[in-house]
């Protein structure tokens, strides 16, 4: 069945530009193809009755899970820094920005 | 002027303001047990997994966050949500590790801690009003610094340590028709939370602040980057003439962000923004929902501490101060707090409020200081009233006291002593420098003798004979008895 949106090949490339993923022509091809196949799916769904279902917005049926306001040890600087792809000296160094 | 000058003269301004504030009481950070000290540490000294954003780390809310930014949000007026979460928003920015912000929104079925909300102030004596849409809670990013400027920069240096505090943010409704306007609410703004014990704004960066601002049939122009609420005036001031000055000569105002360049003390044009759906927002997976109860709000309510509207009243009240005076005074809670510790100690309401409200200021103006880190002290302000109280320094001496006692951090009655300034009031010693002077200005002394108006020359000279520490009023009486002595005699 056909969806009621349709999502366009720009919007697959917008999407991955806000994702900073590069994708081939195919790729692009590709997703635009299961982009909309998803949404169809949804379009499925939406056929349900949902007029008296409150919105969920989470799957746990936990509220207020929290911590007390006591400071804990935090990471040595050189283990903080073990990981990272560059550093200089006790700084993390990432590529210029503008 | 031409038509389109004299209408741009007249344009309505509309400022609305983003305020950032740390809640700099917490410990720790809003969603790990990392200590919240983190200024002058070393850089990435107050991290761990979780505000590293490592892989399998856990968040957990720090509940004391959740009861601070309800207590902002009752300050300000707003209704409480009793059920709220915590949502991600996603872009790509190296001070957020995680590649997205843990936040909140008030779309998307989400809520903030509060909304709905107003404060009140007062702004060149008169009472404003500026209403607050919302104010939520969420993890400041990292801190970023460059090698130079930050567009010649080659690298860019990341600082974690900052990453994760809490943070409130605060929004208002474009209310404020000026650039004064957003000043005297951000300085309420301050004094509010700093009343409420949450919050020091006297901690470099701890208060931050985004504005918008937009001149009627001109696009709506945002401004970033604004580090100190001082320097909030001075960004949109530039930015009511530079759009001002577009209008004037047709050119329409664009839409845009700006960034402002506190060195150069202009705006500059930023890249075109993300579209605010770009930043997909939804909900965090890793935290769970927040119920805040009614019994919650109601016992935060009653153990909220005197704001700085009810303090101002009982300054009135108590203290006898005039209403504007209370208000200057309660705008600041650092100074508040001086004023009434230093009443309590020289139980002068009226003195301490002037010396605070004028020289006091005034000084810490020209030394660049606050009055938290001022060497001043309530109790070197009481000494100093008293000294003058007591006689023992004239007013003028006062002020050249506290000078003193602001750059050195010496008492005042040693400055007093040290410079030797105390009021000469001993008639001895003071008649044998009358005498003195008599005898070194005879063409005065026979134009006092004509005229009894030309004796304040002989005082003025008495003054100049003694450093100014004569006592003015024995020095006149011992003049005019002189004066007197001499008239009857040559009679
Ligand atoms: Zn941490």
């Amino acid at each position: 069945m056909k969806g009621e949106k349709h999502i366009s090949r720009e919007e697959v490339e917008h999407v991955a530009w806000l994702a900073r993923i590069e994708l081939s022509e195919e790729e692009k091809e590709l997703y635009t193809q299961q982009f909309n196949q998803i949404l169809a799916y949804f379009s499925k769904l939406a056929e349900l009755e949902t007029e008296d279902v409150p919105p969920e917005l989470h799957v746990v049926n936990l509220v207020n899970v929290c911590r007390e306001d006591k400071a804990g040890k935090p990471l040595s600087v050189e283990e903080a820094l073990k990981n990272a792809p560059k550093r200089r000296g006790e700084y993390f160094e990432a590529p210029r920005i503008l | 002027m031409r038509a389109v000058e004299a209408a741009a003269e007249g344009l309505k301004v509309r400022i609305g303001l983003e305020v950032h504030c740390q809640i700099t009481s917490l410990k720790t950070k809003l969603f790990c047990s990392c200590p919240s000290d983190y200024r002058g540490k070393p850089p990435n000294s107050h991290v761990c997994p979780v505000c590293l954003g490592l892989p399998g780390s856990l968040p957990v809310l720090n509940w004391k966050a959740v009861e601070y930014a309800v207590m902002a949000a009752l300050a300000l007026n707003c209704k409480v949500s009793r059920r709220t979460l915590f949502m991600r928003k996603n872009y790509f920015y190296p001070d957020l590790p995680k590649n997205f912000q843990i936040s909140q929104y008030d779309r998307a079925g989400g809520a903030p801690i509060g909304s709905d909300g107003y404060l009140e102030f007062m702004v060149e004596k008169k009472r404003k009003t500026v209403r607050i849409r919302r104010v939520h809670l969420e993890e400041d990013p990292g801190k970023l610094s460059y090698k130079g400027a930050i567009d010649t920069s080659p690298y860019t240096l990341v600082d974690y340590n900052r990453a994760g505090i809490a943070l409130l943010e605060i929004v208002t409704e474009p209310d404020m028709e000026n650039p004064r306007e957003a000043r005297a609410f951000l300085q309420k703004l301050r004094s509010t939370l700093e009343h409420l014990g949450i919050f020091n704004g006297g901690l470099e960066g701890a208060m931050r602040c985004d504005a918008n601002i937009s001149l009627e049939g001109g696009g709506r122009v945002e401004i970033k980057n604004i580090s100190s609420f001082k320097d909030v005036e001075k960004a949109l001031s530039f930015e009511v003439v530079r759009q001002r000055d577009l209008l004037k000569k047709g050119i329409a105002v664009r839409s845009e962000t700006r960034h402002w360049d506190e060195n150069r003390r202009i705006t500059v044009s930023l890249r075109v923004k993300e579209e605010e759906q770009d930043y997909r927002y939804f909900p965090e997976p890793d935290l769970t929902p927040i119920e805040i109860s009614e019994e919650t709000i109601r016992r935060l309510q009653s153990e909220m501490p005197e704001l700085p509207d009810a303090r101002r009243e009982r300054f009135i009240r108590q203290y006898g101060l005039p209403p504007y005076d209370a208000e200057v005074l309660t705008s600041d809670r650092a100074m508040a707090d001086f004023f009434e510790d230093c009443v309590k100690l020289c139980g002068k309401p009226k003195a301490a409020a002037n010396w605070l409200m004028g020289d006091v200021l005034q000084v810490l103006y020209s030394l660049n200081q606050d009055l938290a880190e001022s060497k001043l002290t309530p109790a070197y302000l009481a000494e100093l009233i008293g000294l003058m109280d007591k006689g023992e320094i004239s007013i003028k001496i006062a002020k050249k006291v506290l000078w003193e006692t602001m750059k050195t951090g010496k008492p005042p009655s040693l400055v007093v002593e040290e410079k030797g300034w105390k009021r000469i009031a001993d008639e001895n010693k003071l008649r044998s420098i009358v005498e003195k002077v008599f005898s070194e200005n005879v063409k005065a002394v026979e134009d006092a003798l004509r005229d009894p108006k030309a004796a304040h020359y002989l005082v003025g000279k008495v003054m100049e004979a003694t450093g100014g520490m004569a006592d003015p009023e024995t020095t006149y009486r011992l003049i005019s008895e002189r004066l007197k002595a001499l008239r009857g005699s040559a009679s």
